[in-house]
């Protein structure tokens, strides 16, 4: 079955993306945390995470960046947390990650109710 | 390897961004398996064309809880598909398209994580391809509802017959829908949505100060 550009992404390009790194942690950057650029890209920088500065001038979900990048989400976060580290991108965590003891609150459950009766 | 979100890429997709002022990122997770119409579902109320992407496991790694089905692979992707709905200038919605299969648990930590409750879309041809994802919501305590896809011929099973078949709990919602149809896949998402609610509107009563104790918040899909 054809997979498009993910499948054909040869395993020596995602190693220099990371410079080599394994896995990063799923638990620092939720699949849906927004990014959000704090800085333009500059010449010589990774290209990937330049890409990354341009398209996250408004919000943009971990998952965008990676459908967009055409990279897997577990790459992308290695970039983001670079990224991250130096203060060049900020991260706007979901609410529900720091509150799941108490699920979500009511009133964004209204507030999602009423957004989807709206469509 | 089953996928059924390649397709989706061909094309490159004009994004709307998001407002500067979005902060707040929910998600709803539509499992199920192998073209039970996932991301038709997510298609149908999404703002945007639904966007493709892929995660890899490159090891077996910790939580590893069923080695035979990775060990002859370094490496095993999953494609997942999603969608977006904006809710209001902070929050944003994303619906997750996501395999149901058992060698696809990797991704399901990442996703169901945080989320406000999952869709089990059942094709009533192969309703046995829900069996694991229904064991493992109920495991996680992550509220569910089931959707029956109705797009074949004949009117198939009544919910009655799949509600036994699945042997799930009369205390979780099971409707019929069409995937193809923007107001049959919101009513699933609504009824999500209230399912979800019920446990937290129960608590009401509880000041906003104190955390729900543990007994009035029991979800009740928890068996």
């Amino acid at each position: 079955m054809n997979h498009g550009p993910l499948q054909r992404e040869s395993p020596d390009r995602l190693y220099t993306v990371t410079g080599g790194r394994g896995d990063a942690d799923a638990d620092a950057l939720d699949s849906v945390t927004l990014i959000v650029s704090e800085c333009e890209p500059v010449p010589g920088m990774q290209s990937e995470h330049a890409a990354i500065l341009r398209m996250c001038v408004f919000p943009t979900a971990v998952v965008e960046v990676s459908a967009e990048l055409g990279l897997p989400v577990s790459v992308v976060r290695i970039l983001l947390l670079d990224l991250l580290d130096t203060g060049r991108v900020a991260a706007r965590h979901p609410a529900s990650s720091a509150q799941r003891a108490e699920g979500h609150d009511p009133e964004t459950l209204k507030q999602v109710l009423l957004a989807l009766q709206r469509l | 390897m089953p996928s059924n979100a390649s397709e989706q890429r061909a094309a490159p997709v004009l994004r709307a961004p998001l407002a500067t002022t979005a902060d707040n990122a929910l998600k709803i997770v539509v499992v199920g398996g192998f073209g039970v119409g996932k991301t038709t579902l997510v298609g149908s109320v999404s703002e945007m064309r639904p966007l493709s992407t892929e995660e890899v496991m490159t090891q077996a790694g910790e939580g590893v809880d069923d080695v035979s089905a990775v060990r002859d692979k370094r490496t095993t992707t999953a494609a997942f598909d999603f969608g977006r709905i904006t809710i209001d200038e902070r929050r944003v919605l994303y619906l997750f398209g996501a395999p149901g299969q058992k060698r696809f648990w990797f991704l399901w930590n990442q996703l169901f994580t945080g989320s406000l409750g999952a869709v089990v879309l059942v094709d009533t041809d192969r309703v046995r391809d829900s069996w694991y994802a229904i064991d493992r919501l109920e495991h996680h305590r992550t509220p569910f509802v089931v959707a029956v896809n109705r797009f074949g011929p004949g009117p198939g099973p009544g919910l009655a017959e799949v509600r036994r078949a699945l042997d799930v709990s009369d205390r979780v919602p099971l409707v019929d829908c069409d995937a193809r149809s923007r107001e049959s896949s919101r009513d699933v998402l609504v009824t999500l949505v209230q399912h979800v609610s019920g446990p937290v509107r129960g608590s009401a009563a509880v000041p906003a100060s104190t955390s729900v104790p543990t007994s009035a918040s029991t979800p009740e899909d928890t068996q």
